[in-house]
């Protein structure tokens, strides 16, 4: 008699294998060249900007100014995260295919349900397949200069984010308790909230967190483009190559960092 | 209301008189090709209490799968409280649900919910959205889910959160959800297989007992033999996806058994007492006080 072979093991080796020679080309095509940094003619200018850093400017007046940006920045990151919740989680909860009660049977009309599923999911991907920067560029064009352009921008592309993960976070959660539920005659959303938060819940916060940092992070980079905020401030001192000044932002954002990951600990704790 | 649903409740109510379940050459045949059910012929009528024993591997999970309209058979008609629920639309069927109550084997209870919320799930079919939100904030019918785990002995568990439950105690939530439910049907999936033996009978009791005083309909499957005949009139024995025999109790004999767990060997008891057949034949009298 034949030794039983363990019939996973190759479709495990040959995906393994493809993963790594995705890698080759893509380090080719990028130009990644490390040696490029140490290159003298690159080091000692960067040099001497970095230099400018210590001390960082602490005028009073400066600390005003970074004050208000960094408000205004969170205020972005948190009004942004909150209208992308509101996209976001609706659709979430029309794209998971663990909350379908037809597939209980399934019912004789569960492929045209699960067609159902592919708009939303659709909807997902072009939220989240253009870049916050792209869509606060546009914004910015649409609603002019300022905060409001950076919200938008950080709606829409993280509406998408916080679906298409929420959906998958749903679908990583065992299935029986909800399904369960559903057997019994409860409904989506009941079945959502009965059968899949409680054991969700805990990754739905930390990873709404998480995107909250990003968004922080994100209302950085769209100041650069006039949506408002530290990254407008920071944009201004690095076009006057001012190093102190952008010592001080820098500083600001690893606070900011830093507050985000006590928050998230901290939430995760309370619901653990 | 749409003419639509009174059309479709209209015959449910007409022929509930008539069965409770109605399972003809039922046969379910799973995706990889495993065949659970074979041309299996079952009828209940309302009220009744059924057990259903059979060797590990018989279908009888399967068989309370497709009965609670959770599973739909590859073949043949199924009728559930009157009507089949695959010819219903999907609202319909599912207040047909909200009126059929399934105990798994193994509680799907999410962690870190607390028993209470867990149990009052139970009656999610028949509440909306809106109270069924308003219930996580603070619980609906803490008094509902109180009884429902008194009757299990369990009111003492009301707040804890069903992860720091044992098994036995996480499987009792599980059947006080479905108490609270108030279904009209009650199908039980091996619902005491991870208790002690006097637990179990005083469990399939209390399921026994109020099927009895609502006069509802209780279909259990059962790993233990003399639980089976000690709480139900009537034993169906399945092996190999179809019915064995279907007989009142006392009609069960000891070369049926044998014959029904002839591959096992041994007859499947509890542990508290060695199996007397003559006696086992005597129905509602309790195994183990």
């Amino acid at each position: 008699m034949r030794l039983a072979r363990d019939p996973a093991a190759l479709p495990r080796l040959a995906l393994a294998a493809l993963a790594v020679a995705a890698l080759l080309p893509a380090l080719r095509l990028a130009e990644f060249d490390p040696a490029a940094l140490l290159d003298p003619a690159n080091a000692r200018p960067m040099a001497k900007f970095l230099a400018q850093f210590v001390p960082p400017e602490v005028s009073v007046e400066f600390l005003a100014l970074v004050g208000r940006a960094t408000l205004e920045t969170l205020a972005i990151a948190t009004l942004g995260t909150a209208a992308a919740f509101a996209i976001g989680f609706p659709l979430s909860l029309v794209a998971s295919a663990s909350l379908s009660l037809s597939a209980l049977g399934p019912a004789r009309d569960a492929p045209l349900r699960r067609a159902l599923r592919y708009p939303a999911r659709l909807a997902l991907i072009v939220l989240r397949a253009i870049p916050e920067l792209v869509w606060a560029l546009l914004f910015v064009r649409a609603v002019g200069l300022g905060p409001s352009a950076g919200v938008l921008a950080l709606a829409i592309a993280y509406g998408g984010m916080l679906g298409k993960v929420y959906a998958e976070i749903y679908e990583s959660a065992a299935e029986r308790p909800a399904r369960a539920l559903m057997e019994a005659g409860a409904g989506r959303l009941q079945a959502f909230a009965y059968g899949v938060l409680p054991a969700a819940a805990p990754e739905l916060v930390s990873y709404t967190i998480y995107r909250w940092e990003c968004a922080v992070r994100a209302s950085v980079i769209m100041g650069f483009v006039g949506a408002g905020g530290l990254g407008q401030q920071l944009e201004l001192s690095l076009r006057m190559l001012n190093g102190a000044e952008a010592a001080t932002i820098l500083a600001v954002f690893m606070l900011l960092v830093l507050l985000a990951d006590a928050a998230s600990a901290l939430a995760r704790r309370m619901l653990a | 209301m749409k003419p639509a649903k009174a059309a479709e409740v209209v015959p449910a109510r007409a022929a509930a008189g008539a069965f409770a379940l109605r399972a003809r050459e039922l046969s379910l045949t799973y995706a990889g090709g495993r065949r659970a059910l074979e041309r299996l012929v079952l009828s209940v009528r309302p009220g009744e209490r059924v057990a259903i024993i059979g060797p590990s591997g018989a279908g009888k999970t399967s068989l309370l799968r497709v009965l609670a309209t959770a599973l739909r058979a590859s073949a043949g008609d199924v009728e559930v409280l009157g009507v089949d629920p695959w010819r219903l639309g999907a609202g319909a069927r599912r207040r047909l649900r909200s009126r059929i109550g399934l105990i798994h084997q193994s509680p799907p209870l999410p962690p870190r919910q607390r028993v209470v919320t867990a149990v009052l799930a139970g009656r999610l079919g028949a509440w909306g959205v809106g109270n069924a939100l308003a219930s996580l904030a603070y619980p609906a019918d803490i008094d509902g889910a109180r009884a429902a785990l008194e009757r299990l002995e369990l009111a003492d568990r009301l707040f804890e959160r069903c992860d720091r439950l044992s098994g036995g105690q996480a499987q009792r939530v599980g059947i006080a959800r479905v108490l609270y439910q108030r279904p009209e049907l009650v199908l039980a999936d091996e619902p005491v297989s991870s208790l002690d033996p006097a637990l179990a009978n005083h469990t399939v009791g209390a399921l026994a007992s109020e099927a009895l005083e609502r006069g509802i309909t209780l279909v259990a499957s059962l790993h233990a033999v003399d639980l089976a005949l000690a709480h139900f009139p009537r034993i169906v024995g399945l092996r190999e996806g179809a019915v064995a025999f279907d007989l009142p109790t006392a009609e069960v004999g000891r070369a049926l058994l044998e014959a029904l767990y002839a591959q096992e060997g041994v007859l499947p008891t509890q542990e508290c007492r060695p199996v007397d057949l003559a006696e086992l034949t005597l129905p509602g009298r309790p195994r183990c006080d």
